[in-house]
């Protein structure tokens, strides 16, 4: 009787093996273990056995069993396995094409610019402080020292809409307006971004209207080495570690003393190139202490107080730090030049 | 200003080379732009003698000379100019010399002869053609006769020497002339100064015994001054006299306006000579023009003059525009022999209005526009006088007839030790703060720390401490100010609520796939206020500046829609259709008709779109933008900013804008902006594609208070899902139907979608059939089925009684 379990399960297994479909499994399975199947034919013949026999072919048979059945599981999941792969195969695709573009805009350089420099500042206890396009002679000039008849003014040839009104010509009213609003009590630290506008001809180097940020500081104590230290760092952060700057007396209306910044070239580190004309040297901002009449004008006892400001263009800056070699660009919206500054 | 170095070494010591010279009065505050070597690479140039110069056999405006260079024998050079001849000593560019421009000159035959060697004109050697006196202008240039032969004739032509083209600030019109630089480099370099000695031999007879003078308008004219001078033989002037003029950009003319101008150079104070024999009487008087008056100046042109204008008179007529160009009659010309010789202070304001209003610019009126010290008048005659006497035979008559003061008093600046010190953040000693100021020869009185200075009339740029401040601290050097860190107190910076929300908009826009766009505030009045969605915008004012440079940059903008459809037009126009763009800047609105006070200011953000949306070319799909797609950025932004559901689309028409296709948009009740398409016939007009565009008060959204967001328990309980679908009238709003069926939907209804709306042929004429997804919920229970089946039945009847809606079957 074991003899012919023997056989069975060898029969079933090779059969197994050699089945191709889940279809020709579930036969095998039917037809072995199922209620009508040999095995269980063979069983029906235990009765016969002695008592001492029956638990072991019982035992055996079982066994049997489990082989066909795990058999059976295993060359099913083998072949569920194939049929998967089969369909993956068919379903896969060219990684190669091009993804679905997903629609993504950016900021204008000049946004981008004014950002990154209200950063710095913010990080360094400055606040934003903005004011009107449109404004007084007072605030645009006046409060800043250029009373009328000032040589200065000539400088700036401005748009005025009446005698007293003015598109203003640089962002500094803004500092006189927020010191104004001080009452005479520090600290002031601002910078202040926006447009400004003078009556230029529009070329390759000159708008009618651009962009300034301007800072303010004003406190007891505020040295000219102060100024330093923060247009030290701004540098450093704009334009990189390695940059060194240098300090020029200059003029402005506003301020006394009065300085222009230059850094060291970013692009010969020095040496001599192109872009700063061959002085290793690169004009970057004006700045200066702010002149005692400008603090006096509003309301801050300039005995008491001092103060610094400094003020740049975005537009330089931007065409400094991207190469760009036409400000008229920065106004005319091509696509194919706003799209440059995705990671700007 | 152009400063020579060679002329500059005149007063000062100069151990350094003009570039590095350049380099330390840069650093000290002025800066030198450009640092011109005048040579322009020039080698090989010699003074050469013509021995011989005859006519060449072969050509008929050729001449072959023989020149002695100095060596064994005389070379042979074939030369074209019409002036050459025997017995010059010229400047001869040798075989294997270079001239500007890297031309090298080679041994040659020309027609036959040979030529070893060139003839130098002024304008071969480098000199700008404008520069050359007339004499020389078409032909080679003659030196003195005492030039060494065979010596570098570079020297001779100060063509060895260096300009430094100064960028003078306002404040430093000090440095307009040869000495204020000199006192500046002096300062810097802590070396001596030295100033020209001028003496006068005067003859017996008396200037005020040739001339009077009157000043009829002294505020204008405080002090003028005249003197005489005979016997002058016009000639050319010394030929260093004229490389220094050429070095300064100014063409040498003859002795007498060689010496105004090179005084004018050297003292920055405008000198006038006259023809005294062509002035028409013996009487200077100064006084302002009458209106209509005319006079032919010195470029013989007819000027009409007005009352705002100063003018020199031989007590009838006008003999000079005060301080910008002399007449015509009074002209000093080859036959002069007596010369008046003006030396005047004018007021600026005055010389700038006549300069300004006749378009005449020159050396001497941008002077005194910018202003000249007052104190150097007489110097500077005297100076002219010499120099007449010295190189023109002049007999110089005494004394200077004159009308006003000439001395001002100098001014006064006081400053303290600490002062300086807590200004530039420096520890400078009281030793240095004295030496610094004996360097600027400034002089001073020390009481304890305080400094008390009088100001030298060339210097009116220093009034206060904070000047003297400046000059301690440049002359000390501002490399040498320390790095130090504020010591304010450490508030924390930050953005506004207004920025910050700003910022995030404008994120939000550029995730949305449009680009920011920056466009100028200017523009036509027709374009200014194109574009408006409220009654309040169209009853304001357009603001136009008083000078405009055209008319296209005339007027401020009261909409950003122009800008952004000019730059749509930009973008078409080069093939680029598919563009989504925004901008957020200010727009400004007049109340009144001419300003009294600033325009109201307010931020716009607009945004303009055209052509594809969508694009995905290899599986087909193009989206083009369409309202909905303008519409789905600006939900999304009223979403961004906590305002969705008190924001509302209305159908509107506005100017401009396709009147089926435009909505406003509104904040609860408030109209803040408008969405829509270009209207077909404006498309047109701008050239575009179909464009879609959106404008929003920006201010007025950022503005808004916005409740805290208030965290809402997840869903405890199943929610059910019913949906509806009417047919209505086909003009129904969707949004009408929404709120009614939020109002009648009651508590239990948290959600309603639309997920289809049909209009087409399976529909009656006139109608269209909207469904809706409905969510019904309770956080507190599950709902019941008869509870939903009521509250969706209540729906539905809304629906009927109110639009007529029935069921679609
Ligand atoms: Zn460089």
């Amino acid at each position: 009787m074991q003899d012919r379990l023997q056989a069975l399960k060898e029969e079933a297994l090779l059969k197994i093996q050699q089945a191709s479909d889940l279809k020709e499994l579930q036969d095998i399975k039917v037809s072995y273990l199922g209620k009508r199947g040999p095995i269980t034919e063979v069983l029906k013949g235990m009765g016969k056995l002695s008592p001492e026999e029956r638990p072991v072919v019982g035992a055996y048979a079982n066994e049997i069993r489990d082989a066909i059945t795990s058999a059976l599981e295993s060359k099913i999941s083998e072949l569920e396995q194939a049929v998967i792969e089969e369909k993956l195969k068919k379903e896969s695709i060219d990684v190669t094409l091009p993804g679905r573009p997903v629609r993504k805009g950016n900021a204008h350089p000049l946004t981008a610019v004014i950002e990154e420099i209200e950063d710095l500042f913010l990080t360094m206890g400055f606040t934003v402080a903005e004011g009107p396009e449109v404004e007084t002679d007072y605030y645009n000039f006046e409060a800043l020292n250029l009373p009328k008849g000032h040589p200065a003014r000539d400088m700036q040839d401005s748009f005025f809409i009446t005698e007293d009104i003015l598109l203003r010509t640089q962002t500094s009213p803004v500092q006189a307006r927020t010191m104004e609003k001080h009452h005479g009590r520090g600290p002031v630290k601002i910078v202040s971004p926006g447009k400004v506008y003078r009556r230029d001809d529009d070329d390759a180097t000159h708008s009618h209207q651009f962009m300034q940020i301007e800072g303010l500081v004003v406190d007891e104590n505020v040295r000219l080495s102060d100024l330093k230290g923060v247009l030290e760092t701004f540098a450093k952060k704009m334009f990189g570690e390695e940059r060194k700057i240098r300090l020029r007396p200059s003029f402005f209306p506003f301020t006394e003393p009065s300085v222009e910044m230059d850094i060291s070239c970013f692009k010969c580190g020095g040496k001599g190139c192109s872009i700063c004309k061959h002085t290793g040297w690169i004009e970057i901002l004006g700045a200066g202490m702010v002149h005692p009449n400008v603090l006096e004008m509003a309301g801050f006892d300039s005995k008491k107080y001092t103060g610094f400001a400094f003020g740049m263009g975005p537009e330089r800056i931007a065409m400094l730090k991207y190469g760009i070699d036409d400000i008229r660009h920065f106004y005319t919206n091509d696509l194919r030049f706003l799209k440059q500054f995705k990671k700007a | 200003m152009l400063v020579s170095y060679n002329w500059l070494k005149d007063y000062v010591n100069l151990d350094l080379s003009a570039a590095e010279l350049a380099d330390k009065i840069t650093k000290s505050g002025i800066e030198v732009e450009i640092v011109e070597s005048l040579n322009k690479g020039i080698t090989g140039v010699v003074v050469g003698h013509v021995l011989e110069c005859v006519q060449h056999p072969n050509a008929d405006k050729l001449r072959v000379c023989k020149v002695d260079l100095g060596e064994e024998a005389p070379v042979q050079i074939v030369c074209g100019a019409p002036n050459v001849a025997a017995g010059q000593k010229v400047p001869v560019a040798k075989v294997g010399a270079v001239l500007p421009g890297n031309f090298k000159i080679k041994k040659a035959k020309l027609r036959g002869e040979a030529s070893n060697g060139m003839i130098c004109s002024l304008t071969e050697l480098g000199v700008e053609g404008k520069l050359v006196p007339k004499e020389y202008s078409s032909g080679i240039f003659v030196m003195p006769s005492d030039a060494e032969i065979g010596s570098d004739a570079l020297s001779y032509l100060n063509l060895d020497d260096y300009v430094l083209e100064l960028g003078l600030t306002p404040n430093r019109a000090d440095c307009l002339n040869m000495l204020g630089v000199a006192y500046e480099v002096a300062a810097i370099l802590n070396e001596e100064l030295r100033l020209p000695e001028v003496q006068v031999q005067t003859s017996g007879e008396k200037a005020s015994d040739y001339v009077s003078v009157t000043v009829d308008a002294k505020e204008d004219n405080p002090y003028y001054g005249a003197m005489i001078i005979k016997n002058i033989t016009i000639a050319p002037s010394p030929l260093w006299m004229q490389n220094r003029l050429v070095a300064a950009g100014i063409r040498p003319i003859n002795n007498v306006v060689d010496i105004t101008n090179y005084v004018l150079l050297e003292y920055g104070q405008p000198l006038h000579a006259f023809d005294y024999d062509r002035l028409g009487s013996k009487e200077i008087l100064v006084r302002r023009a009458k209106a209509g008056e005319e006079m032919v100046t010195l470029d013989d042109a007819k000027r009409k003059l007005g009352a705002n204008h100063l003018v020199i008179t031989n007590g009838k007529e006008p003999v000079a525009v005060a301080g910008v160009m002399g007449g015509a009659t009074s002209e000093v010309q080859d036959d002069t022999t007596t010369v008046l010789l003006e030396a005047a202070y004018f007021e600026g304001i005055r010389v700038r209005s006549a300069s300004k209003d006749l378009g005449l610019r020159s050396e001497a009126s941008s002077r005194y526009e910018k202003g000249i010290d007052r104190n150097r008048v007489y110097d500077a005659a005297y100076r002219a006088a010499s120099l007449m006497a010295q190189y023109a035979g002049g007999e110089v008559a005494q004394g200077i007839v004159e009308a006003g003061e000439r001395l001002v008093p100098e001014g006064k600046a006081e400053v303290t030790q600490t002062r300086i010190n807590t200004l530039l953040g420096t520890e400078i000693e009281g030793e240095q703060i004295s030496d610094i100021l004996k360097r600027l020869r400034f002089e001073f009185d020390v009481h304890g720390e305080n400094y008390i200075v009088t100001v030298p009339s060339r210097r009116p740029d220093i009034t206060i401490d904070a000047d003297l401040v400046e000059e301690v601290g440049r002359i000390y050097g501002y490399d040498r100010i320390p790095t130090t860190y504020l010591l304010t107190e450490g508030r924390p910076g930050g953005l506004s609520p207004y920025q910050a929300a700003r910022r995030k908009v404008m994120r939000y826009m550029e995730g949305t796939g449009l680009y920011q766009a920056v466009t100028y505030a200017l523009t036509t009045p027709e374009k200014s206020n194109a574009f408006t969605f409220s009654q309040e915008q169209e009853n304001v004012h357009s603001i136009k500046v008083s000078h405009p440079m055209s008319e296209e940059r005339s007027t401020l903008r009261s909409t950003l829609v122009p800008q952004l459809l000019e730059v749509l037009k930009h973008n078409h126009h080069r093939s680029i259709d598919d563009v989504g763009i925004f901008e957020i800047s200010s727009v400004f609105f007049a109340h009144e008709q001419s300003l009294s006070v600033l325009p109201e200011e307010k931020t716009y953000l607009s945004g303009a779109l055209t052509g594809l949306w969508s694009i995905h070319p290899w599986q087909g799909e193009k989206k083009k933008i369409d309202f909905f797609v303008v519409k789905g950025i600006l939900e999304g932004l009223f979403e961004e900013l906590g305002l969705h559901s008190r924001i509302s689309f209305e159908s509107e028409s506005l100017p401009g804008m396709h009147p089926g296709r435009t909505a406003v948009v509104k904040l609860d009740s408030i109209v803040v902006g408008f969405i829509g398409q270009i209207h077909p016939g404006t498309q047109k007009e701008w050239d575009l594609n179909e464009s879609y565009v959106f404008e929003l008060d920006l201010d007025q959204l950022l503005g808004a208070s916005v409740e805290p967001t208030v965290y809402q328990t997840l869903p405890r309980f199943p929610s059910i899902t019913r949906d509806i679908a009417v047919v209505v009238d086909q003009n129904l709003p969707a949004g009408d139907l929404n709120t009614v069926i939020h109002e009648a939907g009651g508590e239990l209804l948290k959600e309603s979608s639309l997920f289809d709306l049909y209009e087409g042929e399976r529909m009656e004429e006139g109608k269209k059939s909207l469904a809706f997804s409905l969510k019904y919920y309770d956080p507190e229970r599950t709902l019941t089925d008869e509870e939903v089946t009521k509250a969706h039945e209540n729906i539905l009847r809304s629906l009927e009684e109110r639009f007529g809606a029935s069921l679609r079957k």
